[in-house]
């Protein structure tokens, strides 16, 4: 069953959601959010589409299996650990870019390890919520 | 050198990524997962050469000091452990290529079994006590699906009694860190057993000790909290059986080696007594429960019960003879009751059973799997020369030693039984003639790839019985570092 109110809500919803979730992201690195409770919006902008439309349309609006992006947020978690290996210090050491950009301040690798979780928190959601939904 | 401590951990972690994004591609998978335990092995390899030439090695995450950030510390033990884990990890890796079957590698077989081989190495290697509970965790969600994967009826009747089991005993963990953390107000395990000499109430710390030793006590399968381990380890296919039988109880007997050699030592009378009781009673209401078994994955999962007893034998002893035998034991024990599985994955392939009665002729019609089963049947047993042969006798020496007749006595009592449990199986799927149904057309598809790791690890026992020194010596070693635990302390902690 398809709510015309819902349907045009979500198309409208998807977006904010997303610019949203990325603001949490962001926002994590000193203040309360991050990459879990992003992904987590994120993930819930998706789940809204399926429910006023349906799984089929979601995933294509997705573009990219939700497993693919569990495998990308680990491998981007991953990364941000080995950075620091090669500069010869341990592993998961911070580093800190000296630049301090524009609204984001200095960035670093733990931002890297909060995108990898923000990826990954969107692909288990995802995951979960269309095999149940497909069930 | 930090690239060498953490490589087993990034290793399986980056392998298990890989397979996840080639997760469309069986083949890239396939070859992914062997080629990940092979480099696992080879890491773990030169992180044992290299700690046995330089002595302890630490790192520590994220270059916070010790005792505040998690640190990574590997000493022989832990070394040992995970040369072991990577060998199994290797051997089931190969194993799985031939004999696990599409659907089950299409939901995520492989990525799991890297992430189980990841968590268990993590538990290995960690130096701080609440990491060490997650590492259980990693180890035990992955395992939970592991053991559920395929959705078969059985499969999820073991699944339940393992999974509720098992997180009991987490609760329980956890429970205990956090009091321990309130008493002595550090997580590091090196801080841990510094601090633990000056608290002051003793008494409070050997209550602690009791409740780690309950949680990991069902972790490692030890009387009386052992009953998941044979209702759940027989349901899941051979390899997962293989790889949970020859690594995951031994975790939990790791730990128990590791929390009461480093920290609870204070009231090693009550707490060392009551571990080697146990030990005892653990092997004997294992091996007869073997006894009453009629299948043969359900036959070794009683075994598994019995020779962790054997295992905590020497930690209750607590001599530096007897903590070699535990060490050269789990060696001995891990590459046995992984490579027996495997070959119970062989028959059940080749004779469409695990059933005893439904089994028979094998030694017919392969000759050979025959003397493969007879090398780690006879070496469970402790017939010499093999493996097993060996780390009984060091345990018995020790045991004899220090006066303790009655657990002497109770091992080799328990060997003769274990050595009719092993005639049993014989008798029954090698021996005896096929029965009449078995006629039915056997599936000879990708055989030669489920028995070449049993041949290799049948090799490795033969040639561990055989030139038992080098492996002796190194357990010693382990021993010894276990004992003296100040340099291991002093390396963590640097110079405070």
């Amino acid at each position: 069953m398809t709510s015309l109110i819902l349907s045009t809500a979500a198309r409208y919803m998807l977006p904010l959601l997303l610019l949203f979730s990325v603001f949490l992201l962001l926002r994590g690195h000193n203040e309360p959010g991050g990459g879990f409770v992003g992904g987590l919006v994120a993930a819930a902008a998706f789940s809204l589409y399926a429910i006023a439309y349906d799984v089929a349309t979601a995933r294509r609006v997705l573009g990219i299996d939700p497993r693919f992006l569990i495998g990308l947020g680990l491998l981007v978690a991953l990364g941000s650990g080995v950075v620091s290996l090669a500069q010869g210090l341990p592993f998961m050491t911070g580093l800190w870019s000296e630049y301090a950009w524009p609204i984001l301040g200095k960035v670093g690798t733990p931002l890297l390890f909060d995108i990898g979780v923000y990826l990954v928190v969107i692909g288990v959601t995802l995951t979960i919520i269309f095999a149940l939904a497909e069930a | 050198m930090n690239l060498i401590l953490v490589l087993p951990l990034i290793v399986p972690l980056a392998t298990a990524i890989l397979t996840v994004l080639a997760g469309r591609w069986r083949w890239a998978q396939r070859w992914l997962s062997a080629l990940g335990a092979a480099a696992l092995l080879a890491a773990a390899l030169a992180l044992l050469e290299f700690v046995r030439r330089e002595g302890i090695q630490v790192a520590y995450i994220g270059n916070w000091p010790a005792p505040y950030g998690i640190t990574l510390a590997a000493d022989l033990f832990s070394a040992i452990m995970l040369v072991l884990a990577g060998l199994m990890g290797l051997a089931v890796a190969v194993y799985s290529l031939a004999s696990m079957d599409p659907a089950r590698e299409r939901f995520g077989y492989y990525p799991l079994l890297h992430i189980l081989l990841m968590g268990v190495c993590g538990a290995f290697l960690t130096g701080d006590i609440f990491n060490l509970y997650v590492w259980f965790e990693v180890m035990l969600v992955s395992s939970f699906v592991l053991v559920a994967l395929g959705g078969e009826r059985a499969q999820l009747e073991g699944a339940i009694k393992y999974v509720t089991l098992n997180l009991m005993s987490s609760a329980l963990f956890l429970a205990a860190v956090g009091s321990l953390y309130g008493v002595a107000g550090t997580l590091n395990m090196a801080d841990l057993a510094v601090q633990l000499h000056q608290v002051a109430q003793p008494g409070l710390v050997t209550t602690l000790s009791i409740l780690f030793l309950v949680a990991f006590g069902i972790k490692s399968a030890i009387f009386p909290l052992f009953f998941w381990l044979p209702a759940s380890y027989h349901t899941p296919p051979v390899a997962v059986s293989a790889i949970f039988a020859g690594l995951l109880t031994k975790v939990g007997v790791y730990a128990l080696i590791r929390v009461f050699t480093l920290l609870f030592v204070q009231d090693v009378a009550f707490t060392h007594t009551l571990i080697l009781i146990l030990a005892g009673l653990t092997m004997v209401t294992g091996v007869l429960g073997a006894v009453a078994q009629n299948s043969f994955r359900r036959i070794l999962s009683f075994h598994i019960v019995s020779q962790i007893g054997y295992m905590i034998m020497g930690l209750g002893l607590f001599t530096p003879l007897a903590l070699a035998g535990s060490v050269f034991y789990i060696a001995h024990h891990i590459i046995v009751k992984t490579n027996l599985f495997l070959i119970s994955g062989v028959t059940q392939r080749l004779g469409g059973s695990d059933y005893l009665k439904k089994l028979g002729g094998f030694y017919a019609a392969y000759p050979g799997l025959g003397v493969l089963f007879l090398i780690p049947a006879l070496s469970l047993a402790g017939i010499p020369p093999l493996s097993g042969f060996w780390a009984k006798l060091t345990l018995i020496v020790a045991g004899l030693d220090t006066g303790q007749y009655a657990i002497v006595a109770v091992a080799l009592g328990v060997s003769l039984l274990t050595l009719f449990s092993m005639t049993k199986i014989w008798g029954e799927v090698f021996w005896k003639p096929a029965p009449a149904r078995a006629a039915l057309p056997a599936s000879q598809v990708g055989l030669a790839g489920m028995i070449l790791p049993i041949a290799v690890l049948a090799l490795l026992t033969l040639s561990i019985g055989l030139l038992a020194e080098p492996l002796l010596a190194l357990s010693t070693a382990a021993a010894e570092q276990l004992l003296n635990p100040a340099a291991y302390i002093q390396t963590v902690l640097g110079g405070r």
